[in-house]
């Protein structure tokens, strides 16, 4: 990317991280893929009740040159699913994904021919927000809990040994049907 | 077991004309298209579920008079297609009036020219089409594929539906382009999904799945395409795999 | 300017792969002259064309659309669009439900009016059942008014984004604001703000809550001047104005061929409104207008469907007013559900300690005091009832048009074929008729103009 990644892991790395994921943080350009019901919803979002230009984020950059979110919003059909992965593709570094509604998380209530079974088949997502569609108010945590990922995102060598970590953690994590709602082990 | 004579359904017809007709006799005589699943025969299953009959429902062929605006209609179209020259049983094989709404069973080959009488003639001006649905019975043989028009007059303020047949061997019907020009989307999905060829249609190409799609997916032998859904161990199956008791 | 026909070099290109061309040296204040020298020359005649692809990602294009535009400079000289890209095989899905679950997938077709999908395909088995006329009145006026309240929500949902789209990023806005609080209102009766799955055969889910005919007031009271404001902001803005009049003309007859209702059609001066015409849910007692004028385009559209809104808030107060005269008598003796018990849903829902469920009452009722009823509860619940064999059509005046359900049964608890005739479906088929020859720039208020919503396009 640029310099920052050629720094050597230290203290001046890690101020750099900290002044880079704060300013990412604050004004993320969505590059909204409003698809379907969720689009509404989000429509409703950068309205004036729940007010999405608190965090930069009210310049919908419709270029996805300049864009630095894909919500997707919505059911990703068949015929869409190339769509996507090509807006996504064209979309510059640094990139996130909130995958919004059940549709775009799992496919849905449409277990069928016609919907891709959630867009993690297509593009890797940062953050599932489930819901039919979501409140605005769940979309303004979803995208608060994706800034706190941003803020605490390292570079350089560090972020390698970050994502390392993450997945270890993950992969240890016992699977589903043996965890208690508290996160421990059954 | 019990098999569906000892309920006393079967053996119409030894009984004498003095004797009301029983509830739902012309419904029994139809063909039985599914049974219950289980379909005990020799067990003491209480449940009933084994003896479930769905007989297919009747083939509707009303007599007259109709009632309401519909008489109307039938003469109005029966004396414009005679002034064209087509006989009105040529043309329509059947007349059905069932819950309030007029169904003309059309013939195929028909198709354009009654559609034409029904848009143009005075009587009946039913300048709106509201397009195609198609429709798909596997089990009725020579006339699998179906499709529906929805005809709206706004002079008259009246509905009527044409119904037209086509064999899964040969699926043409003419396209109704020509006559209502809202058709052409509508055909080109009844062609996408369930594969109906709709003849002098200006592009019959696919609409709603990827130009590249193979089979046509509203169809009764096409699967829902779910898939096996987990959650915290378990597996349940996609929507089309599952038991059901219908 | 000084003009000559020799092979065009490209900027900083060699002649070796120069394309011909004329080349047009400007020196000031001659910008006549190049128009017209360029009208005259051979490259305009032989007809430059570009084809551009707009859509599906775009900001301006209502969703998911796909246009493919062939254009001569900046008039489009053919428009093609191309739909597909929000198929959700909605109707298949519904084979595999019960008639009860289907209309919790057909709510979702057209995303802006969820309350029409469900109402026209309730009514499409009401039909089938044969039981139209046993539905409650009080089901009935719920019904009304809630659709009612969705025609204004959907409205606002097709005015705000044209603002959007024209840049006008305030009534955008101002839209959006007050679709919030119609919002408030669906939330508070349904539960949800989109995609409630409210309206079930037999009538409605739940009844109104203690407190919604208040806040409705409430509502009724506060919102005109709000629309008002919104009128005051678009309706003689001298750009909005420019962009929409005369733009986007469909007159009757095509409107006639193409199969065109609702706004569009009472846009050319023809007042067809299925609620006057062939009401149904009791719209016959109700007084309102049907808002109508002759301009047949864009801005003809926008201000019919601000003037619908005016006349969905009068329908509101008339109903709010019938179910305040008829008291809160209870479930028991004005119930908003059929009362045949094999059809009717049965469980009574209220907000217990693990969340929505059937009340107390009701299980204490199938639990310890009806044995019929708690059969009739689970055999609807389990595998729903069943619907005679047969087809029927039932069509809505929906925001955006005729809305029709083809409902066809095989008798069994499953429907055997849903298909929903969708408004959207049916005007996309227009923009063709409605922008070809026009500048690229009238296709946004064109497609603005229809309010197409492509999840109802694409079901």
């Amino acid at each position: 990317m640029g310099i920052e990644e050629k720094l050597p892991s230290g203290v001046l790395l890690t101020s750099v991280e900290k002044v880079a994921g704060w300013a990412r943080a604050r004004s993320v350009w969505p590059a909204t893929f409003g698809l379907a019901c969720c689009a509404i919803e989000l429509f409703q979002t950068g309205g004036p009740k729940h007010d999405l230009a608190r965090f930069g984020m009210e310049r919908a950059s419709n270029t996805p040159r300049q864009a630095d979110l894909m919500i997707v919003a919505g059911r990703v059909s068949q015929k869409m699913a190339p769509v996507l992965r090509q807006i996504y593709d064209q979309m510059s570094d640094p990139k996130w994904v909130i995958s919004m509604g059940v549709c775009a998380s799992s496919g849905g209530m449409f277990n069928n021919y016609a919907i891709v079974q959630g867009v993690d088949h297509v593009v890797p997502v940062d953050i599932y927000l489930p819901g039919c569609p979501p409140r605005p108010e769940m979309l303004l945590d979803s995208i608060l809990k994706l800034h706190d990922k941003i803020i605490n995102t390292k570079l350089g060598k560090n972020r390698e040994r970050q994502i390392a970590e993450l997945e270890n953690a993950r992969l240890a994590l016992p699977p589903l049907h043996l965890t208690s709602p508290d996160g421990s082990r059954l | 077991m019990s098999g569906p004579e000892d309920t006393g359904q079967g053996g119409a017809g030894e009984e004498d004309g003095n004797l009301p007709a029983r509830l739902g006799e012309e419904r029994l005589a139809e063909p039985v298209v599914r049974t219950g699943m289980f379909g005990v025969q020799d067990s003491p299953d209480t449940s009933g579920y084994g003896l479930l009959r769905v007989y297919r429902a009747p083939v509707l062929d009303s007599p007259r008079p109709y009632g309401s605006y519909f008489d109307d209609v039938a003469d109005a179209l029966g004396t414009a297609l005679e002034a064209a020259g087509i006989g009105f049983s040529d043309a329509i094989e059947r007349v059905a009036a069932d819950r309030g709404e007029l169904t003309f069973y059309v013939r195929r080959e028909r198709l354009p020219e009654v559609a034409a009488k029904l848009r143009d003639d005075p009587a009946l001006r039913f300048e709106l089409c509201g397009g195609v649905s198609g429709v798909h019975y596997p089990d009725d043989t020579g006339r699998e594929l179906r499709a529906v028009y929805h005809l709206l007059s706004i002079t008259h303020n009246r509905r009527v539906r044409l119904e037209v047949t086509a064999p899964d061997a040969d699926p043409h019907i003419p396209s109704l382009v020509g006559v209502y020009p809202a058709c052409n989307w509508h055909e080109r999905e009844t062609w996408d999904f369930f594969g109906i060829i709709f003849d002098g249609h200006p592009a019959l190409t696919r609409i709603e799945m990827p130009d590249d799609w193979k089979g046509h997916p509203q169809r009764k032998d096409y699967p829902l395409g779910g898939i096996p859904v987990e959650y915290r161990g378990a597996k349940i199956p996609a929507p089309d795999q599952r038991r059901h008791y219908s | 300017m000084t003009s000559s026909s020799t092979p065009h070099a490209a900027a900083g290109g060699s002649d070796a792969d120069a394309a011909e061309g004329r080349v047009y040296t400007v020196s000031g204040e001659d910008w006549d002259e190049i128009v017209a020298t360029a009208l005259e020359s051979e490259d305009f005649e032989s007809g430059e064309r570009i084809v551009i692809n707009m859509g599906p990602q775009h900001p301006s294009t209502h969703g998911v659309l796909r246009l493919i535009l062939t254009l001569e400079g900046e008039t489009v000289a053919e428009v093609r669009p191309s739909i597909g890209y929000l198929h959700t095989g909605i109707e298949k899905n519904m084979e595999f439900r019960t008639w009860t679950q289907g209309v919790t997938f057909c709510t979702r077709a057209d995303y802006l009016m969820p309350l029409f999908n469900e109402i026209a395909y309730c009514l499409g088995v009401e039909r089938l059942l044969g039981i139209e006329d046993k539905v409650p009145e009080r089901a009935q006026i719920i019904r009304v008014l809630m659709l009612e309240i969705n025609r204004i929500s959907s409205h606002l949902g097709g005015i705000a984004p044209m603002g959007l789209e024209l840049g006008a990023t305030t009534i955008y806005t101002q839209g959006a604001r007050l679709r919030e609080r119609v919002l408030d209102l669906l939330e508070l009766v349904t539960g949800l703000r989109m995609n409630h799955a409210f309206m079930r055969p037999g009538g409605v889910a739940q009844d109104l809550p203690p407190g919604a005919l208040e806040a409705i007031r409430a509502f009724l009271d506060s919102a005109p001047k709000l629309v008002r404001d919104l009128h005051s902001l678009i309706d003689a803005n001298p750009i909005f104005i420019g962009r929409n009049k005369g733009v986007a003309y469909l007159d009757l007859a095509t409107c006639m061929a193409l199969g065109v209702t609702g706004p569009i059609l009472r846009s050319t001066g023809l007042p067809w409104d299925l609620r006057k015409s062939q009401p149904y849910c009791g719209y016959e007692s109700y007084e309102f207008d049907v808002p109508v004028n002759d301009m047949c385009d864009a801005y003809g559209r926008y201000l019919i469907r601000m003037q619908e809104i005016d006349q969905s808030m009068r329908i509101m107060r008339q109903c709010v007013d019938r179910l305040a005269a008829r008291g809160s008598a209870g479930p028991d003796s004005d119930p908003v559900m059929i009362r045949d018990a094999k059809i009717g849903w049965p469980a009574r829902l209220s907000l217990g300690p693990d969340g929505l469920g059937p009340s107390p009452e009701h299980i204490a009722h199938i639990m310890g005091q009806s044995m019929e009823a708690l059969i009739h509860h689970f055999k609807l619940i389990t595998e729903g009832f069943r619907v005679p064999a047969g087809q029927v059509y039932a069509a809505v005046e929906s925001p955006r048009g005729e809305l029709g359900a083809h409902v066809v049964s095989d008798g069994g608890t499953r429907p055997y074929r849903v298909h929903l005739r969708d408004p959207s479906f049916n005007h996309l088929q227009s923009v063709a008729a409605m922008c070809e020859g026009g500048q690229v720039a009238d296709l946004i208020p064109a497609i603005a103009s229809l309010d197409p919503v492509m999840g109802g396009v694409d079901r």
